[in-house]
């Protein structure tokens, strides 16, 4: 089905964020179910939320007074790295798919990566160590507990999906911003604007629930392999791919987010999904599955 | 290739959902809920 994807995207960000009343309120969804996190980068601070961001969910652990390790997250982001690795970015991140909306805005030149692609890359990693793992357990208050350093310093989807809603329907909180305000701000700013130029900016040089889920992507239940006997080394794989793929090549990538268009393009069918393809192949299909 | 990688990720599914649940039962999912059911404000540039 054409725009399937996008469906789906615009499907399950309508869905873990539907909590209308926090949007018509100003006020944030307190029931259960926030215990509970959602896949993609999602801020729990969003008035729509109903789960939690896992990258969030992670510092507030490790944040908190006497613990060093939060096996409930990362279990979580475990067991959804290994189901489907990085097709959670591309199928089922809010963040992610805003800025493939923005990415459509028309620009003279669009690029594929941005000068100093391989050093930029690395910067995500960084990031994880740094801002979600290092600074929360570390730099602590006389109480014992750290702050959330990426969601405080970094994470554009928190200012967009939660700042910017909440400053405009709360008045208190619109009167309480100040600095970092216009710090994170300015950080959403340059991304948006990055993300008219680049596919996905911050998926591929920052965001460090890509770096975890993308070290997944060789193993994944929901993973890419290409049938060495059928490539025939034609290219069009990384001609299509929008995040400059060489897929023939590493079918494995940490970048790849499973948007599918190599396989769309694949012109012998050669790059398939081995669980899917075993799914079809003993239900008595004969044509590859669709992702 | 296939074969080889076939196991590693339902062992690896396996082990992310016990620790879900060793997690959740050693209070952690507490945490999470105390921290995301009130507005976050180092979340929203604020704190």
């Amino acid at each position: 089905m054409k725009h399937l994807r996008l469906i789906v995207q615009a499907c399950f960000a309508a869905l873990t964020n539907g909590y209308v009343r926090g949007f018509v309120e100003g006020k944030i969804y307190s029931g259960p179910l926030k215990q509970l996190c959602v896949p993609g980068l999602n801020c729990y601070s969003c008035p729509g939320a109903l789960g939690a961001c896992p990258i969030g969910a992670l510092q507030a652990v490790l944040g908190s007074r006497g613990r060093q390790f939060s096996f409930y997250a990362i279990g979580f982001l475990v067991a959804v790295g290994a189901l489907c690795g990085r097709f959670v970015c591309g199928w089922l991140c809010p963040f992610g798919l805003f800025q493939e909306l923005v990415h459509k805005i028309p620009f003279p030149k669009k690029l594929k990566k941005l000068p100093g692609d391989k050093f930029l890359r690395a910067l995500k990693y960084i990031v994880l160590v740094l801002f979600v793992v290092i600074l929360p357990l570390t730099v602590v208050n006389i109480v014992g507990i750290g702050d959330p350093w990426f969601c405080k310093y970094i994470c554009p989807s928190g200012m967009l999906f939660g700042g910017i809603p909440l400053t405009i329907l709360d008045e208190g909180i619109r009167s309480a911003a100040g600095m970092l305000f216009a710090w994170k701000f300015f950080i959403l700013a340059v991304v948006i604007l990055l993300s008219i130029v680049v596919y996905r900016p911050f998926c591929r040089y920052l965001c460090p629930l890509g770096a975890i889920y993308g070290l997944f992507n060789p193993v994944a239940l929901l993973r890419y392999e290409v049938d060495s006997d059928k490539c025939i080394d034609c290219g069009k794989c990384k001609k299509s791919c929008p995040m400059d793929i060489d897929l023939h090549k590493e079918p494995g990538s940490k970048l790849c987010v499973r948007c599918g268009k190599c396989k769309k393009n694949c012109p012998t069918g050669a790059i398939y999904n081995p669980v899917l393809a075993a799914m079809h192949k003993h239900a008595g299909h004969t044509k590859n599955p669709s992702v | 290739m296939t074969r080889r990688k076939a196991w590693i990720a339902p062992a690896l599914l396996l082990v992310g959902i016990g620790m879900m649940i060793y997690g959740a039962m050693d209070g952690e999912a507490e945490i999470v809920l105390r921290k995301a059911a009130t507005i976050c404000l180092e979340c929203i540039g604020v704190g």
